[in-house]
């Protein structure tokens, strides 16, 4: 195949995000601590520059380029733009709390673009070797993140519980996709597709390979059983590293899976279906059942992505447009609410005090009604409560699933809902019906209050009008 | 003559060996490393071993990058050991239990 330069236009978001990494990297040697924030504007402007980049190069069409390795789509186009909004909304959240800790440093946003970068190769990989260097990337960039507050013995245990369980995650999705690899002969996706056509193919070394993928999935998505990394990376993790952590990883842990079990093995759908339906009911179950217990806030916050990433599993084993559809509807969202509610932890802290008790929340609504409010919305929407997206998200997944016949799995996903909601509404009635503990003002900049508000109301504002988010997450799929 | 199934069962035993380890050391972070990386290698031999069989190269290349990135990757464990053991002065993986509930 003849290289010419055009074939770069459809990587152009990425080549684009990778140089401003790096700009940033060494810019940000040249700059005074009190110029810090220079690197931060920087990082803002190259996330809203790819938002623009990404509309303009997008193609129309799915184009496969790099002899097959990476694929540019409706799905990459729409999940990569969400990716970049969300974090850069993360990293809006996380400059007050960093710099009130000492941690305003160059690193945190370079690391992050990394991140970004390895979630962009991830959401547009065609064959399993650039779903795995993009998984990588991701992953290292997360690993230092998460021991970004090197004084913490906190940070630095939870970093390293995320590092082991995170690398015996890529080994043994590794050694899936070599029993693939050795099954079908290849590592793209068209060509394993065609693969797994072929009447000759090694069924049983095939579904071994399998099971290891699913399980290599299961631990990057964070799905019970594969969950005990979760509760403490949140905890341990400085907020502002969980806020960016806890929300667009989702989105690509939604892509790896549709690329690699759709994309890839989607010939065996009926394989990886019922392993779906496991790690899902264990995920809804035992993540809403333990968030009732926790008393740290990003704790239970853990627990209670564990039950969403039940939801998300549920629609992509439905194994239909439909479904496809509602869990990429569903991981948006998701990505968005955990956002929000991070962000209010983030408004609660100050320096020398980290709001992570339940308690913290106590009578919030005195001493700022409007950030109740949206913490309120948040809530609800996470909780599933009409009329905000989080009960379309959970009611399109669950007519995905009842569409093919499986109205109990539909029932299983509500009669844990309704436990969810427990913890939810414990909340928010911690924030409206109690004396707060501590009366001082919230001091958040000008900045961060307008991103809260709106982050709150878009809450809102995509329940009462979800079809909008709904129709760009079909015609992507589509 | 070695057939591929003994180089794919000397891969199942080294990655179990690395998994078992993972799962039994209760006493050194390091050697939770020395597990990461040989599991690892167990894929690298997998690799090589069916694309030998197949006479197909992209299996080879795969291993180019594993390796790789097993690189970045001790490297990256290594600096979260050394600021692990300066803040709690041990790395024995008994006493990595303060986040719990």
């Amino acid at each position: 195949m003849q290289f010419d330069t055009s074939m770069l236009i459809p990587v152009l978001p990425e080549i684009f995000i990778l140089t401003a990494a790096c700009v940033i990297l060494v810019v940000d040697l040249f700059l005074k601590e009190e110029q810090r924030v220079i690197s931060y504007g920087l990082t803002q402007i190259s996330l809203l520059l790819a938002v623009v980049i990404t509309l303009i190069t997008s193609p129309g069409e799915t184009r496969i380029i790099f002899d097959g390795s990476v694929v540019r789509d409706g799905m990459s186009d729409l999940l990569k733009i969400a990716i970049f909004i969300i974090s850069a909304g993360a990293f809006l959240y996380a400059k007050d709390y960093l710099r009130d800790r000492d941690l305003f440093k160059g690193e945190y946003y370079v690391l992050g673009l990394f991140a970004v970068l390895g979630m962009m190769v991830m959401v547009s990989a065609n064959s399993f070797l650039t779903v795995y260097l993009g998984l990588e990337l991701l992953a290292l960039s997360l690993y230092a993140l998460v021991a970004f507050n090197r004084d913490s013995a906190e940070s630095s245990e939870a970093a390293m519980k995320y590092f082991v369980l995170g690398a015996l995650a890529s080994g043994m999705l590794l050694y899936g996709i070599s029993m693939i690899y050795g099954a079908t002969g290849s590592i793209g996706f068209q060509a394993i597709g065609e693969g797994l056509a072929n009447p000759d193919v090694n069924k049983m070394v095939l579904v071994f390979g399998l099971v290891f993928v699913v399980i290599g999935l299961a631990f990057k998505f964070g799905a019970v059983p594969f969950h005990m990394w979760v509760p403490d990376v949140y905890q341990g993790a400085p907020t502002a590293v969980v806020t960016f952590l806890g929300s667009t990883p989702k989105i690509a842990a939604f892509a790896l899976a549709m690329r690699m079990l759709v994309d890839g093995l989607g010939g065996l759908h009926a394989d990886w279906q019922y392993m779906l339906v496991i790690l899902a009911i264990l995920s809804m179950g035992l993540g809403n059942v333990f968030a009732i217990a926790q008393g740290n806030i990003k704790r239970m916050l853990a627990y209670s992505t564990i039950s969403h990433v039940g939801f998300i599993l549920i629609g992509i084993l439905a194994g239909t447009t439909k479904g496809y559809t509602a869990a990429m509807f569903y991981s948006i969202v998701y990505a968005a609410m955990a956002l929000g509610a991070f962000g209010i932890v983030i408004l609660l802290s100050r320096r020398g005090f980290e709001a992570e008790n339940l308690d913290d929340f106590k009578g919030l609504n005195e001493r700022s009604p409007w950030f109740a409010a949206m913490m309120l919305l948040v809530m609800f929407s996470m909780a599933g409560v009409p009329p905000t997206v989080g009960f379309f998200a959970k009611m399109f997944v669950l007519e995905a699933v009842i569409s093919i016949d499986m109205t109990w799995l539909a029932l299983v996903g509500v009669f844990f809902s309704i436990i969810g909601a427990f913890y939810y509404l414990r909340i928010v009635k911690l924030m409206y019906f109690d004396k707060p503990l501590d009366n001082s003002p919230l001091e958040a900049g000008i900045d961060t209050r307008i991103a809260l508000s709106v982050n709150g109301l878009s809450m809102l504002a995509l329940g009462l009008f979800p079809a909008g988010l709904l129709s760009l997450c079909a015609a992507a799929l589509s | 003559m070695i057939a591929l199934s003994d180089y794919l069962i000397l891969g199942a035993i080294l990655f179990s060996l690395s998994v078992t380890g993972i799962f039994l050391n209760r006493k050194n972070v390091i050697i939770l490393l020395m597990c990461v990386e040989l599991m690892l290698l167990a894929v690298n031999m997998n690799f090589i071993a069916f694309s030998h069989f197949h006479g197909d190269t992209a299996g080879q290349v795969f291993v180019f990058f594993i390796l790789t990135v097993a690189a970045a990757e001790a490297a990256i464990g290594l600096a979260i050991l050394v600021v692990l053991f300066r803040n709690t002065r041990t790395i024995n993986v008994e006493d990595l239990d303060t986040l719990k509930g």
